[in-house]
């Protein structure tokens, strides 16, 4: 009894010594040299690791940082600029302040814009509606409203109103992370700056058919007539092909081009609504 | 014996409704829309502009490359516009819209009905002619015909088998042909042997058609000995290429290869005859036989129909769209597509529209997978559907390539048969195009 007791330690000891010299040897041996600056720089990341800065993940954004020792062309949607900050000073390095972003649905066909042409009764995803036809309204570049946007966000920032079949961007939640640009079909949210305020001035249509044809199968569509272009004093509104687009770099939030818009295309949002002057626009400033 | 595919399929009821209806013509309609992507590959070159005066069997639209083909108009009358116009999905294409004025040919054209038997071109000849006169697979696919007809370098067919397996339901536009047509059909078949210098010919004809069979087979014991009737045991997907293939001459095409890689070239019923009228009558392709059929319909009808036809005024020649239509689909019940838009035109290989009601097309509640693995025995390809399925709705896509989704048909016998109600293959369709696209991406070895 008290030899198996002595034997057995004696066995493990000498097993667990001679182990431990072998694990310390392959650990010399096979040594990866890393950065230790690499995980000082993951610490301070947000860990959501949803690629929206376009590396696998946080770990992979941290080592190509510290790898090329510079931050140009490289942003943190998710964690912003105050997070770029901590990045930039654990790195001893300058970063320059980029106005946040956010992701902006172009389309008005809620359901009293657009007549449904169509019934669908398949897969409810955009990709697959997208591939069997055109979509349920006469208007072929709108939002179809299968939800593929609200099903790519991880962060629940996006939601299909099931009123009006439009998905709708919490702006608190929102990171710009880009996930559901990439998984609309249909080229339908567009990254935007977040603006002043939050307040921003977009054109909230995609059709590039010809204002007729638009205008048929959506009564909030850009028809293209270039009134907004004109009567921009910045030249921020450009039409290609039957649609406008504000550049949001030019854009001074005047808001001239959403009082000529004939169609109410052109959206204002997050501005305090107006004194009587111009009670026209007070339906727009609560679309969203 | 009576032979079919040796995996998978599915036996929908088949549904001839307009089987013994003989194939009409329909008045000219005032205006047609014909498209200039007809075909599989690169869309057509219109050559004609607003204003200009055509003539039936006039090339309007030139193949612009090795896969495409060419587009004749179908009428005679004036060029109102060269513009884009939605097909039936909606989506916007290239089409030359004519009005109609009388009804002049181009006179190279052979109108007698005559059958003329002797075949005088040599095959580089008749490969020439059915490319000028735009011939294009009538299954389904719309492959242009020529291309067929030209195996690559290396390769050689020894077999062409001739797809009369019309195994959608409803479908009777290929067994209308056949019993109308048959001495053509042969002849059609006979030209293209002659141009891939084949001697083996076979036509395959399901068992649910006994009279094409009959007819078939009195011809060419008295005629053709060269082309053997096939009589094959209904069962879906018997129309699809690899398993008419494996049912009438037992081989198998690999996967991701070709027909020709198992020495074996397969053209439709309807191609053999639109080949016959473009090498022996100078013909080329603006007219297809369509079924037009329904449950809700009154009346059950094969028409002979002009290329780019409205399918408004089809529907209007059968007294317009019932009330009880919930679903329009321009070809067959299993692998058609749903037509959104009914302003759009017939094509070289619309072989139908299907009037389908509420009860008949809605989708049930979807339900959960219960790994029963009848989808799996369905496929005729040997995939499992339900694996891909589950790999599509998560994104892998190398797993995906893994598990052969590229091999893929597209038949639907896995939805068919699924009892979950499962939309399969509307997810297996999406990830196989993804797929592909990333295949093709990459650089060649």
């Amino acid at each position: 009894m008290g030899t198996t007791f002595v034997f057995t330690v004696v066995v493990l000891s000498v097993l667990g010594l001679l182990l431990a010299v072998v694990l310390f040897a392959v650990a010399k041996k096979f040594n990866v040299e890393e950065d230790p600056l690499i995980d000082v720089v993951e610490s301070v990341m947000p860990g959501a690791n949803c690629g929206g800065c376009g590396f696998a993940g946080c770990r992979a954004f941290a080592e190509a940082c510290v790898k090329s020792k510079s931050l140009e062309g490289k942003f943190c949607p998710v964690g912003g600029n105050s997070v770029m900050q901590k990045v930039a000073s654990a790195m001893g390095v300058q970063v320059e302040e980029k106005a946040p972003m956010v992701a902006v649905v172009r389309c008005n066909g809620t359901c009293q814009n657009r007549v449904r042409t169509n019934e669908y009764d398949g897969s409810v995803s955009c990709r697959i509606i997208s591939s069997l036809y055109s979509g349920d309204t006469g208007c072929r570049y709108g939002c179809l409203g299968g939800g593929d946007c609200e099903r790519a966000c991880q962060f629940g920032a996006i939601r299909v109103n099931p009123e009006t079949l439009i998905p709708e961007v919490d702006e608190e939640k929102c990171t710009a992370c880009g996930a559901c640009v990439r998984a609309c079909p249909k080229g339908v949210i567009e990254l935007r700056n977040k603006g002043p305020k939050n307040r921003r001035v977009y054109v909230s249509c995609v059709n590039k058919d010809k204002g007729g044809v638009a205008r048929k199968a959506c009564t909030a569509a850009c028809i293209g007539c270039g009134k907004c272009a004109k009567v921009c004093p910045f030249g921020a509104i450009t039409v290609e092909n039957n649609l406008a687009y504000i550049d949001f770099n030019k854009c001074k939030l005047c808001r001239k081009c959403v009082a000529e818009c004939p169609t109410g295309a052109i959206h204002a949002v997050n501005f305090p609504p107006k004194p009587a002057a111009a009670p026209a626009e007070e339906p727009k400033t609560d679309k969203q | 014996m009576r032979r079919t595919f040796s995996k998978g399929g599915v036996h929908p009821a088949d549904r001839k409704l307009a089987a013994d209806s003989a194939i009409e013509i329909l008045p000219l309609p005032q205006r047609m829309y014909i498209s200039m992507s007809q075909h599989l590959g690169a869309p057509a070159q219109p050559l004609v502009q607003k204003g200009d005066r055509v003539r039936a069997g006039q090339l309007i639209g030139a193949s612009s490359g090795f896969i495409s083909a060419n587009i004749h108009s179908s009428v005679s009358g004036t060029v109102v516009a060269v513009e884009p116009y939605a097909d039936l999905a909606g989506n916007p294409a290239m089409h030359v819209i004519i009005d109609v004025e009388g009804d002049e040919w181009e006179e190279s054209i052979d109108r007698t009905p005559d059958i003329v038997r002797d075949i005088t071109m040599s095959p580089a000849e008749i490969v020439k002619r059915i490319a000028d006169c735009g011939v294009v697979g009538l299954g389904g696919a719309s492959f242009p015909t020529h291309v067929k007809l030209s195996p690559p370098p290396g390769k050689k067919a020894d077999v062409l088998i001739v797809n009369g397996a019309e195994c959608e339901p409803y479908l009777t536009s290929d067994y209308r042909l056949m019993l109308e047509h048959a001495e053509e059909v042969l002849l059609g078949a006979r030209i293209m042997m002659k141009a891939l210098g084949v001697t083996k010919g076979y036509i395959g004809i399901e068992d649910n058609k006994p009279e094409a069979i009959r007819k078939m087979r009195e011809l060419t014991a008295s005629s053709y000995p060269e082309i053997e009737v096939v009589s094959l045991r209904k069962k879906y997907p018997q129309g699809g290429e690899k398993q008419l293939i494996d049912a009438v001459t037992g081989r198998r095409v690999p996967s991701m290869g070709l027909p020709i890689d198992a020495g074996a070239v397969v053209q439709n019923v309807g191609t053999a005859f639109a080949v016959y009228e473009a090498v022996q009558k100078n013909k080329p392709l603006f007219e297809g036989v369509m079924t037009v059929t329904g449950e809700c319909l009154d009346s059950q009808r094969n028409f002979r129909l002009r290329v780019g036809t409205p399918f408004g005024e089809i529907l209007e020649a059968v007294g317009g769209i019932p009330s009880q239509t919930a679903k329009i689909i321009s070809g067959g019940p299993m692998m058609g597509k749903a037509v959104s838009n009914i302003a759009a035109a017939s094509v070289k290989s619309t072989s139908s529209l299907l009037l389908l009601t509420e009860k008949q097309t809605k989708r049930r509640m979807e339900g959960e997978c219960i790994r029963c693995g009848k989808c799996v025995e369905a496929c005729p390809m040997g995939l499992e559907p339900y694996l891909l399925n589950k790999l599509a709705r998560a994104g892998h896509n190398d797993e995906l390539e893994r598990n052969k989704v590229y091999d893929c048909i597209e038949c639907g016998c896995c939805m068919f048969t699924c009892p979950a109600n499962i939309p399969l293959l509307d997810y297996i369709r999406t990830a196989k195009a993804d797929v592909m696209r990333i295949m093709r991406g990459r650089p060649k070895k």
